[in-house]
């Protein structure tokens, strides 16, 4: 019993944990990509962007989530969702709608947003400093211990606020994109410029608009993601190096171009993460006695080690390639 | 009469080559004009431009009076002017019904805050769009695979889509490109029939390219005859006919 309890703290809690952020950031990038073509490299910074704005906006109010019983963070997110929504459309001004008016192949703008990133992590650096920060600050993280009403389980299930609040946060994010693409006269528009920007023009959608709006949901989601993360660990301005391949990843196994397919690609790929480091050997220990002599005294029977979880979405990246180019679902266009 | 699209000394060049070298062209209030060319002589690159999907190199258009240079194209959909696309251009995930529901402009669900605000007005509206796209599917003769994707639609029915496309909103002038290649010979009568209605009772002016030369005499009055970027001549079929010049170009000089 106590293995079972094992295994739904370190697989399915923590594969949630992983597969939620990777899929509100795959939702980012493939909603990005769908407009306007181009891989955005500089989207995990704009989740580090977003919780650095959670960390400065928490350390300006520190008291402000005691009053709501809800962490400091946690209230200063909607704020922060803003700024980075801000922040996106800002970017895009500055540096992708000037390449985008002269007609640039997509590759420009690809390394236009490696220098974004560059550009970002730099700016973070330089206010936040080089080490990592906690997000709580004047409040304590809630861990609640779940007993199992079972003979014999004396281990109980852990989870914390923030990954509780990260659960709802995603649901609440995939229910409301949802509608958002396929009621919202704003959502059709989308949909049909990333099926055919010329006739969505001369359709009289106005795709400037379109752009921004992408941007603004795509910069939005990247301060959940991040934001939630940082609370989750900690706050590190090079949080983005390590979110960057797996949501990258996630983008491509579900398919690019298609949100449906990224939440999936997302939890696929955290799933993917957390099932390769457990321990299987775990779950093998209560019928140690039937077991053959080599299987039993295995020490760690995990597919890999901790210290290669990196290496995993990208395993995943090249099969699904190879097998798959277009994703689990296909895609290039919001559909 | 009043011109409703005025060019004027547009040029437009593509690195070295002069695709549109000081054209001036006027399509008159309520016509139905015609441009016709040898293949390069820029006739698509001129619809682009007064379309606003290219930018122009030096020149003027005027669409009503009204300058217009370098417009994008959604607000010239406002503004009344519509295009089709040589190549048929379709939101190929979207269904028949769907591609034509996608056109009516100042839609109240377009701004972003109306639909949250004002669900009812929006519903109301959406339901008159789709009754109007209904109507529209059943005149271009697609009413039976309404519900189709557009994407899997034959190359003739994403032609059909496209005039109705220009049908679903009060358009002042709509340019055809080509809209009738690929179009089979009974569905082509019932296309320029169409075409002469929407000028006669709903007052568009068309200014169209086509290759058909039966079609372009049917339908086109005056006939404009573009070659090497720049107007030929402009007159009445007839006259185009027999220019001697529009044969050479055509033809070639040991023909006729």
């Amino acid at each position: 019993m106590n293995e079972l309890v094992f295994f739904i703290n370190n697989v399915i809690i923590t594969g949630s944990v992983s597969g939620s952020i990777y899929a509100i950031g795959a939702v980012g990038v493939t909603l990005v990509f769908s407009i306007m073509r181009f891989a955005h490299f500089a989207h995990a910074d704009m989740m580090t962007f977003g919780a650095f704005m959670v960390l400065l906006l928490t350390l300006a109010f520190p008291g402000a989530g005691g009053a709501v019983g809800l962490p400091t963070a946690v209230v200063m997110l909607p704020l922060a969702i803003l700024l980075t929504a801000a922040l996106a459309v800002g970017i895009d001004r500055a540096f992708y709608k000037p390449l985008r008016a002269h007609g640039v192949k997509p590759i420009v703008m690809v390394i236009a947003s490696l220098g974004v990133t560059l550009m970002l992590q730099g700016l973070i650096r330089l206010f936040a400093g080089t080490g990592g920060q906690r997000l709580y600050i004047d409040d304590r993280k809630e861990i609640f211990r779940l007993a199992l009403p079972f003979e014999g389980a004396r281990a109980p299930i852990v989870v914390t606020e923030p990954q509780i609040i990260l659960f709802i946060l995603t649901i609440v994010c995939v229910v409301s994109l949802h509608l958002f693409l396929s009621r919202s006269r704003l959502g059709k528009a989308m949909r049909a410029m990333s099926d055919n920007p010329d006739l969505a023009r001369a359709s009289g959608i106005n795709t400037n608009l379109i752009v921004a709006v992408t941007w603004m949901i795509a910069g939005g989601l990247a301060a959940i993601a991040g934001t939630l993360l940082s609370l989750d660990v900690t706050f590190k301005p090079d949080l983005s190096f390590f979110l960057l391949l797996p949501i990258f990843a996630a983008a491509i196994v579900g398919g690019v171009g298609h949100p449906y397919g990224a939440i999936a690609g997302g939890f696929v790929v955290g799933f993917a993460e957390t099932l390769a480091v457990f321990n299987w050997g775990v779950l093998l220990r209560p019928f140690r006695d039937s077991l053959p002599e080599w299987l039993a005294q295995a020490g760690s029977l995990s597919f890999v080690g901790t210290e290669y979880k990196i290496v995993v979405p990208f395993v995943l990246l090249v099969a699904i390639l190879v097998w798959r180019p277009t994703g689990l679902f296909k895609g290039k266009v919001i559909t | 009469m009043a011109s409703m699209i005025d060019v004027r000394h547009v040029h437009k060049a593509f690195g070295g080559l002069k695709v549109i070298d000081d054209c001036s062209i006027a399509v008159e209030q309520g016509s139905i004009t015609g441009l016709i060319g040898p293949n390069g002589a820029g006739k698509s690159t001129l619809f682009n431009i007064i379309a606003g999907a290219l930018p122009l190199d030096s020149g003027q258009v005027l669409l009503d009076g009204e300058d217009i240079t370098n417009r994008p194209a959604n607000e010239l959909f406002h503004k009344g002017l519509l295009r089709t696309f040589q190549i048929a251009h379709e939101f190929h995930q979207l269904t028949a019904l769907e591609n034509l529901m996608m056109v009516p402009p100042a839609q109240a669900g377009e701004n972003l805050f109306d639909a949250w605000l004002k669900p009812g007005r929006v519903r109301a509206q959406e339901a008159e769009v789709r009754r109007k796209a209904l109507e529209v599917i059943d005149f271009i003769g697609l009413y039976h695979v309404r519900n189709e994707l557009a994407g899997n639609l034959s190359g003739g029915q994403k032609k059909l889509l496209e005039l109705g496309r220009s049908m679903m909103t009060d358009a002042r002038v709509v340019l055809l490109d080509e809209i009738a290649a690929g179009v089979n010979r009974t569905l082509l009568g019932d296309l320029v029939a169409n075409i002469e209605r929407l000028n006669r009772e709903m007052g568009y002016t068309f200014l169209v390219i086509e290759h058909d030369m039966d079609m372009i005499a049917r339908l086109c009055d005056p006939v404009i005859v573009l070659a090497q970027g720049r107007v030929m001549v402009q007159g009445s079929i007839e006259e185009i006919q027999n220019d001697p010049a529009v044969i050479e170009a055509y033809f070639g000089s040991n023909v006729a």
